[in-house]
């Protein structure tokens, strides 16, 4: 079998003397889309931004590609393929939506790649809704616009792995689901795709294997079959009436 | 007042206008990526006008020795560093190359060529060359590993290193002020109002400065992703923009404005090894009406304080600095009721 896109193993981050992150181990494959389920506050946002490189990590290592990675910086992140898009999108406001898919290509292109403009158009094909707004500031779109910006943004770096951060946080059931759709069809591209959600019923339903976070440990896994029939994730996390 | 001396007042205020115009774009720009209030953006000025006066007066500039100084310190501090980061053997080549090689190259040009004896455009181009990188290195000395500081701190910082490049400045070039000749003789009459060729080379090349500003912040990729570090600093970071090195971009941009206006306003005025602050807290005070963040607003502030301080020299020239730097109190108390207060993105 290939080595996995991602392999995290016993990766601890500390905010000072606090650990949020005691010994998690993940692994992503190619092609796969991974969900980290939990409550608020389970560390799901640390796991991501350590493995990112925003976050210092106080133990346990991360491979990319196969590659330990160490000390790294965020920049060499995104060199080699991984992409996160934030919880609180970070969009560009003031820049045209346009402006702001560009810049999703910047270190492709500064790696010499010349082919954002296909890309561009690519991603329209993904969302149409943002090439209509394609001229407009990215401040004034509505919130569902702007998390198909923030997604359309992280896909003009053609990453090798998109980290998502609540993609559905504060948005419409309808929007939501429409997002969700566009992330389960991603996997066609090849991408894998590590899903951090608190909507675990729609996040479950896309992915193929699934991480119950809880206080800053993996408290389960397996694939999301397993996961959506245990009970005890049903009763937290799913809720009654679980299957639909 | 007459209608020949109104003219000849305005075009007095425009002229310094047009320089506190474009420091004032640089320290617009400086703060809105790095949150740094560059007190020294006018010891550029100071220093790119002096390089060149050295260079007319057959002496060694000693920014030369700053730079090569600067490059020893910034090839040490990357040596003791490069061992705990990945790909560092690149990175370090490139910062040794940068910081020893070219300040060698640039010494052996003006310690063997005797640039004295050049022509004016090649002495200019030469100061640059000695200047601007000041920029970046200062940035790479102060201010990066101060990154995450508190605007405070780098306000405070920013006044240390303006302080210690007057002084440098004192030491390098002396207490006496010069003046290097115009870029053109030529003059024209308007009515009867002579416009020397000197203030056209002043507003043309400031008004081509500026051009060629927007057209980098909206065109170019670069310019793209410095704006995108100024008004998202954590999104632009995950687009892989190094916050390092947008920051030395813009210092670079900054030193390169400051010393080109510095050369242009040479001819008409005497600098002295400390004229650059009194110009800079002027751009400064424009950067403030269009409150350090509109680059417009900063360049029309700029023209405002340029023209007050002719005209205010002429009515009340003893007050005239009290009355341009008065102008920062209604700007502020304007800004203050109509605009809202935005909080810093810190936590």
């Amino acid at each position: 079998m290939d080595a996995p896109i991602l392999a995290v193993d016993e990766l601890c981050v500390a905010y000072g003397k606090v650990e949020a992150l005691h010994h998690v181990s993940l692994t992503v494959r190619a092609g796969e889309i991974v969900t980290v389920i939990g409550p608020n506050g389970a560390g799901k946002t640390t796991l991501l931004s350590a493995i990112m490189g925003v976050l210092p990590r106080s133990s346990g290592s991360v491979a990319f590609l196969g590659v330990e990675q160490g000390d790294v910086e965020v920049e060499r992140m995104v060199a080699l393929g991984m992409t996160l898009v934030p919880e609180k999108r970070e969009l560009f406001g003031d820049m045209s939506v346009e402006d702001n898919l560009l810049l999703g290509a910047f270190m492709r292109r500064r790696l010499g790649h010349r082919d954002e403009q296909q890309t561009m158009a690519e991603v329209f094909g993904i969302f149409p809704r943002l090439k209509e707004r394609r001229g407009q500031r990215a401040g004034t779109l509505s919130g569902g616009e702007r998390q198909m910006l923030a997604v359309g943004r992280a896909l003009m770096a053609k990453p090798r792995l998109l980290m998502l951060d609540e993609p559905s946080l504060g948005l419409a059931p309808l929007i939501v689901r429409e997002i969700f759709h566009v992330i389960g069809n991603l996997r066609k591209t090849g991408v894998a795709i590590l899903l951090v959600e608190q909507n675990a019923r729609a996040a479950l339903r896309i992915a193929d294997v699934g991480y119950v976070l809880e206080t800053g440990e993996v408290a389960m896994s397996g694939s999301s079959e397993e996961l959506e029939g245990n009970p005890r994730i049903v009763e937290s996390y799913l809720g009654l009436g679980g299957k639909r | 007042m007459d209608i020949q001396i109104a003219l000849l007042l305005a075009q007095d205020g425009i002229v310094n206008g047009a320089i506190y115009a474009l420091l004032a774009l640089a320290l617009v720009l400086v703060f809105a990526v790095t949150r740094v209030i560059f007190i020294p953006q006018g010891e550029f000025l100071a220093f790119g006008a002096l390089t060149l006066a050295s260079f007319q007066a057959a002496k060694v500039p000693g920014t030369l020795w700053l730079l090569i100084g600067m490059g020893i310190a910034i090839s040490i501090i990357e040596l003791a560093s490069s061992s705990r980061l990945r790909g560092g053997r690149r990175r370090l080549t490139f910062a040794l190359g940068w910081n020893l090689a070219y300040p060698a190259v640039l010494a052996a040009i003006v310690l063997l060529a005797k640039p004295g004896d050049w022509p004016l455009v090649l002495q200019v181009v030469l100061a640059l060359a000695l200047v601007v990188p000041l920029g970046p290195m200062i940035y790479r000395l102060v201010y990066q590993p101060l990154a995450s500081a508190s605007v405070l701190v780098l306000l405070i910082v920013s006044v240390a290193v303006h302080l210690a490049l007057v002084g440098l400045g004192l030491l390098f070039f002396g207490a006496e002020g010069s003046r290097t000749p115009a870029f053109s003789e030529a003059s024209f009459s308007l009515g009867d109002v002579t416009i020397t060729g000197q203030t056209l080379w002043v507003i043309g090349a400031s008004l081509l400065l500026i051009v060629g500003l927007y057209l980098f912040f909206e065109r170019s990729l670069w310019g793209k992703a410095l704006r995108a570090t100024a008004i998202n600093r954590v999104g632009a970071q995950l687009m892989g923009i190094s916050t390092t090195q947008a920051g030395k971009l813009c210092f670079l941009l900054a030193a390169a404005i400051g010393a080109m206006s510095g050369i242009l306003v040479a001819p008409i005025t005497t600098i002295y090894y400390d004229t650059g602050f009194l110009v800079g807290l002027k751009g400064f005070v424009a950067a403030i009406v269009g409150g350090m963040v509109s680059y417009p607003l900063a360049a029309a502030g700029a023209i405002l304080v340029g023209l007050l301080e002719s005209f205010s020299s002429f009515w009340a020239s003893a007050f005239k600095e009290v009355i341009v730097f008065t102008l920062i109190i209604p700007v502020l108390l304007w800004r203050s009721m109509t605009t809202r207060h935005v909080e810093e993105e810190e936590e």
